[in-house]
């Protein structure tokens, strides 16, 4: 399994804020990564270093090698990385098929015949073929987020974040989601999972990394994060873990 | 195939636009005077509508370019050099500047943007003022062009007219090929969602540029021609605030973002125009702004939009409507 | 004659102040440029004029007058007119008030004609001076009032009910909604104060500068400038931003020629917007 990216020390500051401090960390090809932390954690602020929405205060961020510490996103775009968005952004005056042939057409540089071909097909994956026709706007919240997701994969990714795909979806919507990201990573390609559910957290991710006020303190696999006092720490507070380790202890004792 | 644009009226507008060509054939000296604005004025009007309607962002730049292109074209055209040659040394002059300033500007959002692009204007008139050897500064620019052996005050007439009208016709063709192109579809995206179209790999500061560049190259070219036309040209004349202003109007008239619009609304304003002119001189000005006023309160979608709100079927929920208020609520919220 | 520059600068900035405050105001509490400052402005010079050489008004008494009328005035056009566009793009706006703005001018060339007036005061003031410093006392006076005015402004902003109303529409709309602001009435509020800063501005230029409705669009472009280098709404941006308009215009205008001085606003104008949109003071009010 070869190294797809690379962060080394990165650190970004708004102001007096440390939003990252110091963050390194290394993603697989075909790996699928959940990133976790309590709200304000540093997360979508990662995703956004990475895409070169805000560049690195301090630190590389390396893409196969290449460094992509200062590349604004449209180039981050056509180097393989795409993302959805934890507020979704469609454009809403297009249809649904035009907001998909925007992301193949300009993130790949084909012809527009091949991003017709490219969207139609990922409409189809995400479940959105009979919608084709409407504007974005018209969608509903589960099938925007479907559609961000067909967006998403019309550029090609090799690495894809998914940001909060789950965010208020029922649990029907989240059991097609889930499905769809499995498919996804079945299809070879990486993915960074940004989520509040640990049920999804849990069930999808081949490892874990946690994020706290900035910075990374766990990485490993998803039942290890669990039981990882510190983590339990950050979710929910110093006398709770402390409880937490107590109890698991007087289990093993017993 | 490209979705995001309707095919249908542009036909209907090349057929109408090749039809006027026949004016000079039928006019009198008025008429083509009238007909030869009404070319300029819709050549603005299309213009503004790439970077106004297209791409979404409030430009007041046109008066501007249009100062530019006259003057530049101007200074040419006074030391002899021929039409053809000063029109394409403006147009080119106006899109490089236009591709600088743009680049640097269009980081700028909303009344930012507007007032920047306003300020333009008045540096460009400033520093046309003060570069007296070159442009004659403060007292105008005569320009005293020869059209070839003993031409006719009626020959000159036709001759600017068909000018003109080759030109808007250039503008239009090129306009609609940009609307059809990757341009005119990364533009749609821009103007929706900046920060997504960043993020699916639109090289928004460029094509952005690309679009202040296009609406400001035909402008300069009409301001080149308009300087031949009239002979003479002065600062407040060519720069005028009411240059910028007044493509807006049409456009607004005719409805945002659409070129058969454009061309629409700024025949109509001329039409308007000339008639406030005729009957009430003295309050031109006023009458402008009430009309400016009236169109913005009671048809802010200009006379297309009216025109669709008829057509539509009660049995279709008005869907492509509500998009373009919610697309609008959105425009507004990113700018406030 | 480095001392005489820097008292013209300040003189000029204090002016330039009272000018941009209301301007301010309305854009940031707003988010509308009102292209009809300008003319407001001239329309409280003709107001002083008319009743000094008419009816002998003291110009000093007629900014009291002034005041409450153009509030009104501004009270009434945000809510007859501007308030129903309130949530539409910067252009409807933009091209909104610049068709209203068509209209007052036209209204006062066809009142009072396109040549310059000039509001004479009888006896005139004469000057002062201090060493090789001379300032005409009507100047003087009229930065002293500005000054007042402008402090005014601030402290209504911040101590009255009204005010504070303001602030809290500026700073989070939707929040100042729910904790029960009347949002309409305090947009309608705000435009009323910009235009009676502008009325009470327009009184006191009558003293120092010919009155014409020519004056509108270099009073609003200096409006412009103000807003721009001091950041938008808020009293202290506009003093700080007028102040460094007047002395670099002043001390421009010695450096490389008063026709320049336009120029130079402009430039500076447009450097600060792309640099530091946020202005001098303070944090970028929109995008």
């Amino acid at each position: 399994m070869g190294e797809l990216l690379r962060l080394e020390s990165v650190s970004r500051r708004f102001g007096g804020l440390q939003a990252l401090a110091d963050v390194s960390l290394s993603i697989g090809t075909g790996e699928v990564l959940g990133l976790i932390g309590p709200n304000g954690a540093g997360k979508t602020t990662l995703v956004n270093v990475i895409t070169g929405v805000h560049r690195a205060s301090a630190g590389r961020v390396l893409f196969e090698g290449r460094d992509i510490t200062r590349l604004r996103p449209y180039r981050t775009a056509r180097v393989g990385l795409a993302r959805t968005f934890q507020v979704v952004q469609p454009f809403p005056e297009l249809s649904v098929l035009d907001n998909v042939r925007a992301a193949a057409l300009f993130s790949a540089g084909g012809s527009m015949r091949e991003a017709q071909r490219v969207a139609e097909e990922k409409l189809a994956f995400a479940g959105l073929s009979d919608m084709m026709a409407l504007p974005a706007a018209n969608l509903t919240l589960a099938m925007r987020k479907r559609l961000e997701l067909a967006k998403a994969l019309a550029m090609h990714p090799k690495l894809l974040f998914l940001d909060e795909v789950n965010a208020g979806l029922n649990s029907a919507e989240v059991e097609q989601a889930m499905a769809l990201i499995r498919q996804i990573a079945g299809s070879g390609v990486t993915i960074v999972l940004i989520e509040h559910l640990m049920k999804v957290v849990l069930s999808v991710s081949s490892r874990v990394v946690v994020l706290h006020n900035g910075a990374l303190i766990a990485d490993g696999a998803p039942a290890e994060i669990v039981a990882d006092p510190q983590v339990v720490e950050a979710y929910l507070g110093k006398r709770y873990a402390q409880r937490a380790v107590e109890a698991a202890q007087s289990g093993t004792t017993r | 195939m490209t979705g995001h644009v309707k095919r249908a009226p542009s036909a209907a507008l090349l057929v109408a636009l090749v039809a006027l060509a026949a004016l000079p054939w039928f006019g009198e000296s008025y008429t083509l005077r009238l007909g030869t604005i009404a070319c300029m004025y819709a050549i603005l009007a299309v213009s503004w509508n790439v970077i106004g309607g297209m791409a979404g962002y409030p430009s007041f730049a046109t008066a501007a370019f249009f100062g530019l292109g006259a003057y530049t074209g101007g200074v040419l055209l006074a030391r002899g050099v021929p039409l053809v040659l000063a029109i394409a040394t403006a147009g080119a002059v106006s899109f490089a500047a236009a591709m600088l300033l743009g680049w640097v500007l269009l980081r700028l959002r909303g009344h930012y943007f507007a007032i920047a692009s306003l300020a333009v204007a008045e540096v460009l008139r400033e520093l046309t003022n003060s570069a007296t050897e070159l442009t004659g500064g403060g007292m105008g620019l005569n320009i005293p062009l020869e059209l070839g052996g003993g031409a006719s005050v009626a020959y000159e007439a036709s001759f600017f007219f068909l000018a003109m009208w080759a030109l808007l016709l250039v503008c239009v063709l090129a306009v609609l090929a940009v609307e059809r192109s990757r341009l005119g579809f990364g533009l749609a995206c821009i103007r929706q969602n900046e920060s997504a179209a960043d993020m699916i790999g639109v090289h928004a500061t460029l094509y952005k540029s690309l679009a202040f560049a296009l609406s400001g190259v035909f402008v300069a070219m009409a301001g080149t021609l308009y300087a031949g036309w009239v002979h003479y040209i002065e600062p407040p004349d060519v720069y005028d605030i009411l240059l910028a202003v007044k493509p807006i109007v049409m456009v607004l008239l005719g409805g945002l973002g659409s070129i058969i619009g454009a061309v629409i609304g700024a025949f109509v304003f001329l039409g308007i125009e000339e008639f406030v002119w005729r009957n009430w001189l003295q309050v031109h000005s006023g009458v402008l702004g009430f009309l400016i006023v009236v169109l913005l309160l009671f048809m802010p979608h200009g006379m297309v939009s009216v025109g669709k709100r008829l057509r539509r079927t009660p049995s279709v929920p008005a869907a492509g409507a509500a998009a373009q208020l919610r697309a609008d609520s959105v425009r507004g919220a990113g700018h406030g | 004659m480095f001392l005489q520059i820097l008292v013209n600068g300040v003189v000029l900035g204090c002016l330039y102040a009272c000018i941009a405050a209301g301007f301010s105001l309305v854009w940031g509490v707003l988010n509308v440029i009102n292209l009809m400052h300008g003319s407001f402005i001239v329309l409280g010079s003709y107001l002083a004029w008319g009743a000094y050489h008419s009816m002998g008004v003291s110009p000093w008494v007629t900014i009291a007058i002034a005041a409450p009328l153009f509030y009104l005035m501004g009270y009434l056009v945000q809510r007859g007119v501007l308030n129903r566009v309130m949530a539409a793009p910067v252009l409807v706006t933009l091209t909104l008030t610049f068709g209203m703005d068509l209209i007052l001018n036209n209204a006062m060339i066809l009142a009072f004609k396109a040549d310059y007036r000039k509001l004479i005061l009888d006896p005139p003031l004469g000057t002062v001076a201090w060493g090789s410093v001379v300032v005409p006392v009507d100047r003087l006076v009229a930065t002293v009032f500005a000054l007042v005015l402008t402090g005014a402004l601030y402290v209504l902003l911040r101590r009255t009910r009204m005010g504070r109303a303001i602030i809290a529409v500026r700073l989070d709309r939707d929040a100042a909604r729910l904790m029960g602001v009347d949002v309409p009435v305090t947009y309608a509020a705000a435009f009323g104060l910009g235009a009676a800063m502008a009325g009470c501005a327009g009184v006191l230029l009558a003293l120092i500068f010919p009155i014409s409705p020519l004056s509108s669009i270099p009073y609003l472009g200096k409006a412009f400038v103000v807003c721009v280098l001091g950041g938008l709404g808020s009293v202290p941006g506009a003093v700080l931003g007028g102040l460094v308009l007047g002395l670099v215009e002043s001390f421009g205008a010695m450096a490389i020629g008063p026709e320049h001085a336009v120029t130079l606003s402009f430039a500076l104008l447009i450097g600060f917007l792309v640099f530091r949109p946020q202005g001098l003071l303070g944090k970028r009010g929109f995008e």
